[in-house]
């Protein structure tokens, strides 16, 4: 399993942008950290994940 | 201005001209283009959360494109925590700019200072544009301008509390003594305060809450835009003298009828 945002995923296997379109976020701005490094979106199809990886996906929202 | 001079101000060779400083947090992205736009704000403050895919709408859509984005760091609890936000952050590709925001502490959610002047240590050398949320502490204000702060970001009440300048004497001191701009964020509740303390000579108010929970959030906003505009006038007039005790008449003090 793949943590996501706090979640276990069945992710194993699969790009990050194919996780990413997948799940929702094609074209959403967006970061992403993978096991705690942030990537680049030139990064997301080259990067494949395994069991234990921990992503985070962030965007903005309203905030002080 | 008159004589044509401009008046505005920079952060980090930025230069802007409106004062006012915007919260988008706790109102409907639908507000947003119209408080920016009735505050004539240049710079927008925003949170940075874990994604999800039931929010269809991206609060960007909401803010005019010449706006600067001022990203948070709230939810750190730590210096590293802050400089993990500030990185994802900027990795969305929206500018330099980040306000640091450290709290250990969610009753009174004050700043931690020790905390924000690592933090900025480390971002400016990161080439961010940082801006700081503090504890007013003179001290502090000086370890942040050697960390390499922008500007420094004094609380004026608790975050959220719309109580006004509860450590006015304190930020006068940092606007005395720092030769950064002081940005008074958070507490500040009403047009007037934001007012005084632009008489006093901060360089920008930020304000959320405060127009998040009015009556009429762009209406709030005008105000706010004259206030700030109007203690900022002030400010550059100089105040007029006040008399430590006594009266003194405004009239002349001749040609009375009874005379």
């Amino acid at each position: 399993m793949v943590t996501i945002n706090g979640k276990a995923e069945q992710a194993a296997g699969r790009s990050i942008a194919a996780w990413l379109e997948a799940a929702g976020y094609g074209g959403r701005m967006i970061a992403v950290e993978y096991n705690g490094e942030i990537i680049s979106a030139a990064q997301y199809p080259q990067v494949i994940l395994h069991d234990g990886d921990v992503v985070e996906i962030v965007c903005f929202m309203g905030g002080g | 201005m008159e004589n044509n001079m401009e008046d505005c101000w920079e952060l980090a060779g930025h230069k802007f001209h409106s004062r006012f400083i915007l919260g988008s947090g706790k109102y409907s992205l639908k507000l947003i283009e119209a408080a920016v736009k009735d505050a004539g704000t240049e710079i927008v403050t925003l949170a940075v959360r874990r994604a999800n895919t039931q929010d269809k709408e991206n609060i960007l859509d909401y803010i005019p494109k010449q706006v600067t984005l001022l990203p948070n760091t709230s939810g750190a609890r730590n210096a590293e925590e802050a400089v993990r936000i500030a990185r994802l952050a900027r990795a969305m590709g929206c500018g330099d700019f980040v306000k640091i925001e450290i709290m250990r502490d969610s009753k009174y959610l004050l700043p931690d200072n020790s905390e924000t002047i690592k933090a900025t240590e480390i971002l400016a050398k990161e080439g961010f544009v940082v801006l700081p949320y503090m504890y007013p502490d003179l001290n502090v204000a000086r370890d942040l301008v050697s960390a390499g702060a922008a500007a420094v970001m004094p609380l004026a009440a608790p975050i959220g509390s719309n109580k006004g300048l509860a450590t006015k004497e304190f930020i006068q001191i940092l606007i005395d003594e720092i030769d950064l701009p002081i940005i008074v964020d958070a507490g500040i509740g009403a047009p007037s305060q934001a007012c005084e303390a632009m008489e006093m000579g901060a360089a920008a108010i930020m304000a959320n809450t405060a127009l998040a929970t009015a009556g009429n959030l762009p209406l709030m906003a005008a105000a706010f835009k004259e206030a700030i505009a109007a203690g900022r006038k002030a400010y550059l007039s100089g105040l007029g003298r006040v008399l430590v005790r006594g009266a003194e008449a405004s009239d002349p003090l001749t040609g009375f009828l009874h005379d």
